[in-house]
């Protein structure tokens, strides 16, 4: 029986995804629909970012110093995995010094 | 598939394929402690490669819920690939066949499509398939380590990696908020949705998946009726 569920949830998952990218294959003519995809990835990304990244750390106040650093050092225009490894050192430095406080 | 671009965006990917280790190592964790076996954690991994949708798919299993709740769960939580993958496909562009988009479709994720993006108009489906590659094996690995070991790593050091992906994120996102202002604009309508869904009563009972794609479609639908784009400045 798990097994079914693990088949029907990949295949559900698969077609999500596969359908989009298969059926719409033409240049899309549509200006407004054009200018839509044009934003969706960045408005996508914010909106799973945050405030997600707040609730993803023990304590709030360490996610929000994740992010800082993160957006700080995007505007300096420091590498993605600079970035990343940076806020993530943050947050693991913030939770440890309010554990020791 | 180009040799050169698939070892470009496995290296791309190696970020990513941290992240994933260190997410799915609890799925693993989480899926042993609802009586799966490790394989089938191990399977669930490899061909899903979703976060969120596999830990509402973990709680559907648990629940011994009917199978159609399963696929309305996976349908709401993960409807957002369908936006990405609409956009996904414009990027492509009209010169790439249905048997690479139907490779390119498995590996969409949030992270592996942010990857993709990134690389503007000069994507294409071996840089896709290398990054979602190394991507998908560190999240099976980091799913079956997470069932074998339950929890080795320190908590805290679990949820530091979890932050990864985030600052890959926000890594993508502001720089193209500096080079145009009409982005800006719509990170930050979509700041405020994503607020408003996570905070004002009624509101934040929609679930996770679904607030995601409201939050994305009012944005870029606004934007798009604010500042409609130049067919040269659309990439391809």
């Amino acid at each position: 029986m798990i097994y079914i569920y693990i088949l029907v949830m990949a295949v559900t998952t698969y077609l999500i995804r596969a359908l989009p990218l298969t059926i719409f294959k033409k240049p899309i003519k549509n200006r407004f629909l054009k200018s839509f995809l044009h934003y969706v990835p960045t408005a996508c990304l914010t909106a799973m970012t945050f405030p997600a990244i707040l609730y993803a750390t023990e304590h709030m106040i360490s996610g929000a110093l994740g992010l800082a650093v993160a957006v700080a050092l995007s505007l300096w225009k420091k590498s993605l995995i600079v970035v990343a490894v940076a806020s993530c050192a943050t947050v693991f430095i913030a939770e440890y010094l309010i554990r020791l406080l | 598939m180009k040799r050169k671009e698939f070892l470009a965006g496995m290296k791309a990917g190696m970020p990513v394929c941290v992240g994933y280790f260190s997410v799915s190592f609890g799925f693993g964790a989480m899926a042993i402690a609802q009586g799966l076996t490790i394989w089938q954690a191990i399977l669930i991994s490899a061909s899903n490669l979703t976060s969120a949708g596999q830990f509402a798919g973990l709680t559907v299993i648990a629940a011994g819920a009917a199978i159609l709740e399963m696929i309305l769960t996976q349908v709401v939580i993960n409807s957002r690939y369908a936006l990405m993958s609409l956009a996904l496909g414009q990027r492509l562009g009209q010169n790439v066949g249905t048997l690479k988009r139907l490779a390119v479709a498995f590996f969409n994720t949030d992270e592996v499509f942010a990857l993709g993006m990134s690389r503007g108009k000069n994507l294409t489906p071996a840089f896709f398939v290398g990054a979602g590659t190394v991507a998908a094996i560190g999240w099976t690995s980091g799913t079956a380590l997470g069932a074998v070991a339950g929890s080795l790593l320190p908590v805290s050091v679990r949820m530091a990696l979890g932050v990864m992906l985030y600052g890959m994120f926000i890594a993508i996102v502001v720089p193209q908020t500096r080079e145009e202002k009409p982005i800006l604009i719509s990170v930050i309508l979509a700041l405020i949705f994503s607020c408003l869904f996570t905070w004002v009563p009624y509101l934040n009972q929609v679930s996770g998946g679904l607030a995601i794609v409201i939050c994305t479609v009012l944005a870029a639908a606004l934007c798009a009726a604010l500042f409609p784009v130049h067919d040269e400045e659309v990439a391809q």
